[in-house]
């Protein structure tokens, strides 16, 4: 079962000053199955935010449609959870008042807030920080807020927007196995959209990868390795067979991006 | 010197009370030293002495809280008016476009060149002066607001939207604490211009009131008393900044780095 539909969905942005329009994501087609974790992976440029964006409502396709649930998606809603690749906690808020934001804004009563937010901070491993400020927090410790602040307010999908770009790669590796293992008791429908190959490969059930702009969807290669996952396979050889055929896919697209820019 | 190298709490209050000490003392060596005509500029000397004798013999004190009386009566309106109108132009487009053309002509109205017009309406009471200092306040609050909230972080917006805000609690939840530590900033910076006008409104047809006091000395050429009158301003000025600092930062702990 499909909970998420694309359907021929295109954003053309306007060309600025009589300048020429820029066609940042073509016609595109996707369904997602339900508890299915996908990763869109692309050179920058290649539309994968946009079509996250589209998605997430926060902006209007040029044409097609997105059904989520059975519902077609006009606007932003909390059926659609997103971690931006930015920190955006809200500064004034403690960790435990920006997980509780969503339920807030729902109307759920104090207690059950309360416990909900203890349950993910317990998860996220943020236990002793319920009442330090975004900017006491490291980097990390701010996106493992962010991911709990969205996955709290139970959305039917969760996207994920290049959420540890800005990390360094020890704690990149470390988010990437948090996740992975939310995911793999949670069982959550997850969209995830990255620039790099080995982080796409080991998070996901199925790869998608884009093409330079205008971004179109090129391959779509289901991931077979076994869960739970260690970070141990990712120097295993199915792996690398992986790693090796998604690097050429991208390789040819990462040339004809920079050539074009 | 290394650009932006840190220094130490003591290193810095010492830097900062010598320039008071410098100021003070080429002040004295000028008027002391024979300079400088004691027509024209008292020393440091008989300053404090003029100014002790306005407190206990003139009743300078009762002027002083008058003055406070105004500044505080006339800023609080401004605050309370300009503060949700500057929220709701911020945060609605349509709201901005209707205000914001008006608000920006009167802002450069000069708040000292209605004060005749505000004699002939209000009289010379404090309703007069407190007009002067809300007319002077009030458009600058709502500008510098407006231009504060709808400069809030698209990013933090957008995330409250995927956590299901909607209008009012966008408004509500995101945008006002979002931006209250630069509104508490704004207050702060336009209640330093508010004493500027307090003291013209008091220049002109006042019987009370430190500019009274200032425009009274003149007559007698007391420069000592007028000097006394502007420091007096410049150390209430300091006291209610570092209020302000102090009640920001209590109040804001989050926005600190």
């Amino acid at each position: 079962m499909s909970e998420l539909v694309i359907e021929n969905l295109s954003r053309i942005f306007p060309g600025r000053r009589r300048g020429a329009a820029t066609r940042a994501l073509e016609p595109t087609n996707l369904a997602i199955a339900v508890n299915d974790f996908v990763t869109i992976v692309g050179p920058s440029g290649c539309g994968k935010s946009t079509l996250l964006r589209l998605i997430a409502g926060l902006d209007r396709p040029t044409t097609g449609r997105i059904v989520l649930s059975g519902t077609p998606v006009a606007a932003p809603g909390p059926d659609r959870g997103m971690v931006f690749q930015s920190y955006t906690l809200f500064p004034w808020l403690t960790v435990a008042d920006n997980i509780a934001f969503g339920l807030r804004e729902k109307g759920v009563p104090a207690q059950r807030r309360r416990q909900v937010v203890r349950e993910w901070i317990e998860r996220i491993g943020l236990a002793g920080f319920a009442a330090h400020y975004p900017k006491e927090l490291s980097g990390g410790m701010q996106q493992r807020t962010a991911i709990a602040r969205a996955l709290a307010n139970e959305p039917a999908i969760l996207l994920l927007d290049e959420p540890f770009g800005a990390l360094d790669n020890q704690t990149r590796a470390l988010m990437q196995e948090l996740l992975l293992g939310i995911w793999e008791r949670e069982r959550k429908t997850v969209l995830f959209v990255t620039h790099d190959i080995e982080e796409a490969i080991f998070l996901a059930s199925r790869v998608v990868v884009m093409t330079a702009r205008p971004g179109r969807i090129k391959a779509d290669i289901r991931i077979e390795l076994p869960h739970p996952r260690h970070y141990t396979i990712k120097t295993g050889h199915e792996f690398s067979a992986l790693k090796a055929r998604l690097t050429e896919e991208i390789r040819g697209e990462a040339i004809l991006a920079a050539a074009s820019q | 010197m290394k650009p932006l190298a840190p220094i130490s709490n003591t290193a810095r209050i010492a830097l900062g009370v010598l320039f008071f000490v410098l100021f003070f003392a080429a002040w004295g060596y000028a008027t002391l030293g024979g300079y400088v005509s004691k027509t024209f500029l008292a020393s440091p000397l008989t300053m404090v002495e003029e100014g002790w004798l306005l407190i206990t013999r003139h009743g300078f004190l009762a002027d002083i809280a008058v003055t406070i009386w105004r500044v505080a009566g006339g800023f609080t309106l401004a605050a309370l008016v300009a503060v949700p109108v500057g929220i709701l132009m911020g945060a609605y487009k349509p709201v901005e476009a209707f205000l914001e053309p008006f608000v920006s002509f009167a802002r450069y109205l000069p708040a000292s060149a209605f004060i005749p017009l505000l004699i002939l309406w209000a009289g010379l009471g404090e309703l007069q002066k407190l007009l002067v200092i809300f007319i002077g306040s009030v458009f600058q609050i709502v500008l510098m607001i407006a231009v504060t909230v709808s400069g809030v972080r698209r990013d933090l917006i957008e995330a409250a939207l995927t956590l299901g805000a909607r209008g009012r609690g966008i408004l509500v939840r995101v945008l006002v604490p979002a931006s209250a530590p630069d509104i508490a900033e704004i207050l702060r910076l336009v209640l330093g211009w508010a004493w500027t006008y307090v003291i013209v409104a008091e220049l002109i047809g006042s019987s009370s009131g430190i500019g009274h006091m200032i425009i009274d000395s003149q007559a007698l050429l007391a420069t000592g008393q007028i000097i006394f009158g502007i420091i007096v301003i410049g150390i209430i000025g300091l006291i209610s900044d570092f209020a302000f600092k102090w009640a920001n930062r209590r109040l804001f702990p989050w926005s600190l780095a």
